[in-house]
């Protein structure tokens, strides 16, 4: 499947010839879990396993949730708290449920640094970026309107607020928002469908995750050498990878398995601390919370949404050539959602032709500004627009786009890459072969991303 | 594991062993409160008894309460239909002969099997305290004196129960079931 | 493979705590940092205190306020007061607790598998999670490192609010409003609840403001988290098999790598 020379499943027995003729999903199932993958992979490449756990998690315990979820605005509130209370170990498994949201999105940004560090969206993997973003895009919507469901205060306000972001937009704006919520504000019908939806989206992104995987299995995957797996002969390629199974799944599954050691930790023992308070009061359509807070994994974006207010320059300039049509709250949600759309683009906007951040000395530097300015978005998101905060947010979110449309192009024009491995077998047994543990070459050697 | 070679082959077989098998042990840990969750929640299960007060409840009617979703008929009957009741010889009934009283398993139908002891332990038959569902087909059977026999008939399918809730002539099988109760003073019922 | 191991954890860390928004709300005041028998990994709820605050939640709290999401039979069961049955139907019967009836369309006595009343005030908040709808400490800078080590604080904000008030009065549209250090905003319509007597503990405590003001508390931190202890429980069962199962796929990762990081070794010379 992946292009890479391999050995193919070979039915044997009389009965796995006749099921094979029918149904090649032995074969299928083989290619995928047999497939060769880089051998010199590193502590980031386990992520991926993390978000395929993380998921299957979030729909078994979403699923159950469900069994006990009175979606009325009258009665969500109190059927929560009969889950924490009545129902056999519900207490635990709503807790799964959130705590384990948090933990999908701690594991996707992971992800996503790790391929924006070793180039993993250049040609040929743009596909699986792009589908990659989507999937991140259709986490961030179910998890929204999950927040919404427990029908707490933030989970009221939260709805209005968002739902509010498409009210800024010109003209049709109005409409869009009232379509969405049902009614003119949110309500009863805005609870039902956010539950059918929330309940619907796990599973397109089900979906999308198996397109994920076809599209990097036909690729192959990225190492951190950016460099190419040799397909010339069979010899070449099974020097340079190792099947998936047993020598990834067992890496992987150990580190999933210290992973959620931390993640227990959290759920038995502080199992509100990335929840809001506020939540636990019942949604009251009177009375607004003195700070509207999303929940953590929002921030960075909810910090890009608040920068742009009515006084910054490039505002009043587009307020003014748009005749007054651009506002800044409209400003604000292009903004927010340009964020993610210039990360999407990434694979066209780097112009450099090495791929791995490892053999790229000046972009090494700007990706960890990056990764800073990340969490300082995060931070200043969750304190309130006065004072120095707009100005930190305004800066962190220049930073955000200067990265991928000006740093990102500009690169791979001026930067001069240090040499890179000539195969992934090379950098392996450079790693490997000596007792050390620093490496052969200056090249192969551990690098601040590891 | 074909990749793997040399090395000592039994200590690594064991650890592969003890990982899957632990390994096993934990997701299977994971399973049970995954299906433990479908079982009756602790409201349910509360609810699964309940206090009746029948102080209120004249010579010659009836109180019906809803009990795990099914009515309970709390009879406090007449002397003649105690009498009526009692009089029957369990040789007679035909189509069932059992007690069907849970307080009082494995015993034949007679009226004194069936009725309730009061709080201060005497079969009086004054109380029949039964479930108020036909054991044809589990429609609620009427009661004041219908039927046939002066106790309850089933409009369904035409089955006659006796003053006893007995089952005496139609397509129903069994006598109408008697569920755990017992009074826990003088006018207090505890039923389940 | 363990330092890369540790940084990529750091870097999930970090996420984890920047990630704790929630602390730039609340703008609380002062909130002491009490000690209460159920903190720690070991800690359990004092059953003891449980009762005691469950009287002063009786006798004082419950004139305004209400808990209408606790079942009255919880106070029967096991991590809580733990009260008998007889106990918790003779509790309905001495507080006349009384619950509207749908079908009868009317007011009848409560059973144990009805709720707490809820407020008898509009103003008055319902008191069911109030120890996990408040916070007590944050920061520093919203950073959420604070929680972290002193937890966060809900009962610690019970406690202190009934213990910090000021004596002063203001007078606002009408309404008194009394200072209070721990209040957002430093006035609060709640007149001083308690004083020193204000109940008669039945296990012949001595009832100090502070004592009635930690142990109610005490008992909200249960009507809000019944399972508490089985929470914990479960997080270290959780913890345990899944760091066995960590060492064992550790070792297993170690020995199924052992030959092919062996070859490496052997063919680490750059001639090829």
């Amino acid at each position: 499947m992946s292009g890479i020379p391999h050995d193919h499943y070979e039915p044997k027995a009389n009965w796995e010839k006749g099921l094979a003729k029918r149904l090649p999903i032995v074969g299928l199932i083989y290619d995928t879990i047999m497939i060769p993958t880089p051998k010199n992979l590193n502590w980031m490449w386990i992520w991926g396993i993390v978000l395929t756990f993380c998921l299957v998690m979030q729909i078994i315990t979403g699923v159950i949730l469900v069994m006990h979820y009175t979606p009325h605005v009258d009665m969500a509130f109190a059927s929560v708290e009969h889950i924490m209370r009545n129902v056999n170990g519900g207490w635990a498994i709503r807790y799964i449920h959130q705590n384990g949201a948090s933990l999908f999105f701690v594991a996707v940004y992971l992800h996503i640094f790790r391929g924006l560090y070793y180039g993993s969206y250049k040609a040929p993997r743009e596909i699986t970026w792009i589908i990659g973003m989507l999937i991140y895009v259709l986490m961030m919507g179910t998890a929204f309107m999950g927040y919404v469901l427990p029908w707490g205060q933030m989970s009221f306000w939260g709805a209005t607020v968002i739902t509010g972001l498409f009210g800024a937009i010109p003209f049709i704006g109005e409409g869009i928002q009232t379509w969405l919520l049902g009614g003119p504000a949110v309500d009863n019908a805005t609870l039902n469908r956010f539950l059918s939806l929330h309940y619907l989206l796990p599973f397109v992104i089900l979906g999308m995750v198996v397109l994920h995987i076809w599209a990097f299995h036909t690729t192959g995957n990225n190492n951190p050498t950016g460099v190419e797996v040799r397909r010339t002969s069979k010899k070449e390629a099974e020097a340079d990878t190792l099947p998936f199974w047993p020598y990834f799944v067992i890496k992987d599954l150990f580190a999933l398995a210290v992973i959620l050691v931390a993640f227990f930790a959290i759920v038995g023992f502080m199992p509100n601390y990335l929840g809001h308070p506020d939540n636990y009061i019942e949604a009251n359509p009177m009375v607004t919370p003195a700070h509207i807070v999303p929940e953590w994994y929002f921030l960075p974006f909810y910090a890009v949404l608040r920068a742009f207010d009515s006084e910054v320059w490039i505002v009043i300039f587009f307020n003014f050539i748009s005749g007054g049509i651009i506002d800044a709250a409209f400003f604000g949600v292009v903004a927010m959602f340009g964020a993610i759309v210039v990360m999407a683009l990434a694979p066209w906007l780097d112009t450099s032709s090495v791929r791995s951040g490892r053999y790229r000395p000046m972009f090494k530097w700007w990706f960890w500004l990056f990764i800073v300015n990340f969490f300082v978005l995060m931070w200043v998101g969750a304190r309130p627009a006065e004072g120095i905060y707009p100005y930190i947010a305004l800066i962190g979110s220049a930073y955000w786009f200067a990265y991928f449309l000006v740093i990102l192009p500009l690169l791979g024009v001026i930067e001069k890459p240090l040499p890179q491995p000539e195969t992934i077998e090379e950098d392996f047994n450079a790693h490997y072969g000596k007792d050390d543990g620093t490496g052969g070459s200056s090249a192969a050697a551990p690098t601040p991303a590891e | 594991m074909a990749h793997v070679e040399n090395g000592s082959e039994t200590r690594r077989n064991f650890l592969y062993i003890a990982t899957a098998g632990f390994g096993t042990v934990t997701a299977g840990a994971a399973v049970w409160p995954l299906v433990d969750q479908m079982n009756p929640s602790a409201d349910v299960q509360a609810a699964s008894q309940i206090r009746v007060d029948v102080s209120d409840v004249p010579v010659g009617t009836q109180l019906t309460v809803l009990f795990l979703g099914k009515p309970v008929f709390i009879r406090h009957r007449t002397e003649e239909e105690i009498a009526d009741a009692r009089s029957v010889d369990v040789a007679d009934l035909t189509i069932d002969a059992m007690s069907r009283n849970e307080n009082n398993p494995d015993t034949d139908a007679s009226d004194e099997n069936r009725s309730m002891i009061d709080f201060s332990g005497n079969n009086t038959g004054e109380w029949l305290l039964m479930e108020g569902v036909c054991t044809h087909l589990g429609c609620v059977p009427i009661g004041e004196g219908a039927g046939d026999f002066g106790g309850w008939f089933c409009p369904c399918h035409g089955s006659h129960y006796d003053t006893s809730g007995r089952i005496r002539r139609g397509p129903a099988p069994e006598n109408l079931p008697i569920p755990l109760a017992e009074f826990v003073d003088e006018t207090t019922i505890l039923l389940g | 493979m363990f330092a890369k191991l540790a940084k990529s954890t750091l870097v999930a860390a970090a996420m984890t705590v920047a990630a704790a928004p929630a602390f730039a709300a609340g703008g609380a005041g002062y909130v002491e940092n009490y000690n209460f028998s159920w903190q720690g990994p070991f800690g359990r709820f004092d059953q003891n205190q449980l009762q005691r605050g469950l009287q002063v939640y009786t006798e004082v709290c419950a004139g305004c306020h209400g808990l209408q999401y606790v079942p009255l039979r919880t106070l029967a069961d096991e991590g809580g007061p733990g009260l008998t049955e007889d106990e918790v139907r003779a509790y309905i019967d001495q507080n006349f607790i009384e619950v509207w009836d749908d079908d009868l369309q009317d007011w009848r006595t409560a059973t144990p598998n009805d709720h707490f009343p809820g407020s008898m005030l509009e103003n008055a908040p319902d008191l069911s999670l109030m120890a996990k709808a408040r916070t007590g400490f944050s920061g520093p800078y919203g950073l959420g490192i604070t929680p972290l080590f002193n937890g966060l604080g809900g009962p610690e904000y019970i406690a202190s609010l009934l213990t910090h008030y000021t004596g002063t009065e203001r007078e606002e549209f009408g309404a008194v409003l009394y200072g209070n250090e721990t209040f957002s905003g430093g006035y609060i319509a709640m007149a001083p609840p308690l004083w020193d007597d204000a109940v008669e503990y039945n296990d012949g405590t001595e009832a100090t403001v502070e004592q009635m003001a930690l142990d109610v508390s005490a008992f909200l931190m249960w009507t809000a988290e019944p399972h508490l202890m089985a929470r914990k429980q479960m997080g270290f069962t959780a913890i345990i098999m899944l760091g066995i199962l960590s060492v064992l796929l550790y070792l297993t990762n170690k020995q199924l790598w052992a030959p092919v990081k062996a070859r490496a070794k052997g063919e680490s010379s750059p001639a090829e």
